[in-house]
């Protein structure tokens, strides 16, 4: 490729960078503007970086508890798929019998419907079992969600680990459950890895299942809070691109520090 | 160890996740089926009324429009969204600058939530677009309609880009180098050589972007929320409304029986080329 092709294709992509920020742009210089700045011009850069806006909606969005909430359930429902998935696919890949085969083929099955195809009968049977407006009932929601896709992940993953490991250890004494957690546990971390991060946007970012399910205000997460919060502050941009701000932050820290790997996961994900 | 203990254990491993399988999916799904030819409301006990809901759905001009609203939604942003994420997986595969700063912006939009994207790009539509001289912007189907395009396009894009660059890296460079050296044009070299390897990377994408349209709400709720009057509501928010506004469960039930012979056809469809493929290669 000659110097001038090379020139050109680097200014598209810089032009591209642009286009592609912009929402991103916009969000931030007006969420520093007043009302009136604001309404005044919506493209020109804020007179100064003011935080007023940042504390009102720090202060209506409840940030501490909404974090810590929206916190609380990504990472206990994340540590339960991983655990009681990667049980599951090491059971079902070490075992030859026809229950482990068609248990197998349920779980793909299941892969196959969407959420909204079961919603409806979702919520009546979760509050016949009282797991309606709870952390636990979402956990498990989640688990009954991300299971297939974990585990048939992870399934794939422990082909290339050699059964004579499990040898190894029954030779010393260890039990199967020892095993898994001793032996071949640490062994799946990459592919433990990748699920996580797609599970982390995923739940982080969910807000179809837990408006469904929650809707006591000391349980919502950052995606409910933000639908709330949005609705009430609709005529008053300044303070909603704010909270929108701040909702997005974590995010893009998170991005940023492991961007590479979470691109690997993302491609491991899809092309798998 | 005996084969009844490697049963023991085995159940052992299996049962916690094919429990929460069974609570959230299984019994929803075969109350879901069972509630569906009844006239359930999800208070009084439900009365078997055979395929009346099923009838009505054929006569319901909301949900019809709903769907084919969807439908062009699906064509229109499949061919879109892959066409771009082909073009910038091409781009930040060349050896330029800045390539992998490039991969990161393109694909930041990804990882944020459908909803607070589309609050963000209400804004921009109200607020920005009237001073390009583009007044009402979703205040009109069609407008709305491209509304929805250029959202789900900015968040997918960068998605598809990263899967068409794990595609894209198959492709060897001898190759290439080769049809350089015996004059093939950048057209030629595309259609024949690049687009034949990475065809299971577009079966890939066209599934998946075709099954998420079908599936979008959150973009759908904080966009438009289905305005100007249900104009652009679409499928999934259809089935919600017809629970929340309408309290009609049944009904809905039924339509979302519906939706998901329409999403499971589609992912067999997928799943049955991909064999096709794999056994062709």
């Amino acid at each position: 490729m000659n110097k001038f092709k090379k020139l050109s294709l680097g200014i598209i992509g810089i032009l591209i960078s642009i286009v592609w920020l912009f929402p991103f742009y916009i969000m931030l210089i007006n969420s520093f503007k007043s009302k009136k700045e604001l309404f005044k011009s919506t493209i020109a850069f804020p007179h100064s970086f003011n935080l007023k806006n940042y504390a009102k909606a720090i202060d209506a969005l409840s940030i501490k508890t909404t974090f810590f909430n929206s916190a609380v359930i990504t990472i206990s429902s994340i540590v339960v798929i991983l655990i009681f998935s990667a049980l599951a696919a090491y059971a079902l890949q070490r075992t030859k019998t026809l229950a482990s085969k068609i248990i197998f083929y349920v779980f793909v099955a299941a892969m196959l419907i969407p959420f909204q195809s079961v919603m409806i009968p979702l919520v009546s049977f979760m509050s016949k079992i009282h797991l309606m407006q709870s952390r636990i009932g979402i956990v498990i929601m989640y688990l009954g969600f991300g299971a297939s896709m974990a585990m048939f992940l992870i399934h794939g993953a422990l082909g290339s680990i050699p059964t004579a490991l499990d040898e190894a250890a029954k030779i010393d004494g260890c039990n199967p459950l020892q095993t898994f957690f001793i032996i071949i546990l640490p062994m799946l971390k990459p592919i433990l890895v990748t699920v996580a991060v797609l599970d982390t946007i995923w739940i982080w970012n969910d807000y179809l299942l837990p408006s469904l399910v929650i809707n006591r205000d000391d349980l919502l997460t950052i995606p409910l809070k933000m639908y709330y919060f949005f609705g009430e502050y609709t005529k008053q941009w300044h303070l909603a691109l704010a909270g929108l701000t701040i909702a997005i932050i974590p995010v893009i820290i998170f991005y940023f520090l492991a961007q590479k790997q979470i691109i690997q996961c993302i491609t491991d994900g899809a092309v798998k | 160890m005996n084969p009844e203990k490697n049963t023991v254990w085995f159940w052992i491993f299996v049962t916690p996740v094919l429990l929460a399988l069974i609570l959230v999916i299984g019994i929803p799904f075969l109350l879901g089926l069972y509630y569906s030819f009844t006239d359930w409301d999800g208070i009084v006990a439900p009365v078997f009324i055979s395929i009346k809901n099923y009838l009505a759905i054929f006569s319901d001009a909301q949900f019809l429009s709903s769907l084919i609203f969807t439908v062009k939604f699906a064509l229109v942003s499949i061919i879109l969204i892959n066409a771009i994420g082909l073009a910038l997986a091409m781009l930040v595969t060349q050896k330029i600058f800045g390539a992998n700063f490039f991969r990161t912006v393109y694909f930041m939009p990804n990882l944020i939530g459908g909803l607070i994207l589309g609050f963000i790009w209400q804004f921009i539509f109200i607020n920005i677009f009237p001073v390009l001289g583009l007044n009402g912007w979703l205040s009109t189907t069609s407008t709305g309609f491209w509304g929805l395009i250029l959202l789900t396009l900015w968040q997918m894009a960068g998605y598809i880009m990263v899967i068409y660059i794990a595609y894209l890296q198959n492709v060897s460079q001898e190759v290439i180098e080769t049809a350089d050296v015996d004059g093939v044009n950048p057209w030629q070299k595309f259609i024949h050589i690049i687009f034949p390897l990475i065809a299971p990377g577009f079966t890939v994408s066209m599934f998946m972007t075709l099954s998420n349209s079908f599936k979008l709400y959150d973009q759908n709720l904080s966009l438009t929320g289905g305005a100007p009057y249900k104009s652009t509501e679409m499928v999934a928010m259809n089935i919600v409304n017809t629970v929340f506004a309408e309290k009609a469960m049944a009904y809905a039930q039924a339509k979302s029986v519906i939706f998901l012979l329409i999403v499971v056809t589609i992912s067999v469809l997928q799943t049955y080329y991909n064999k096709k493929r794999e056994v062709e290669a």
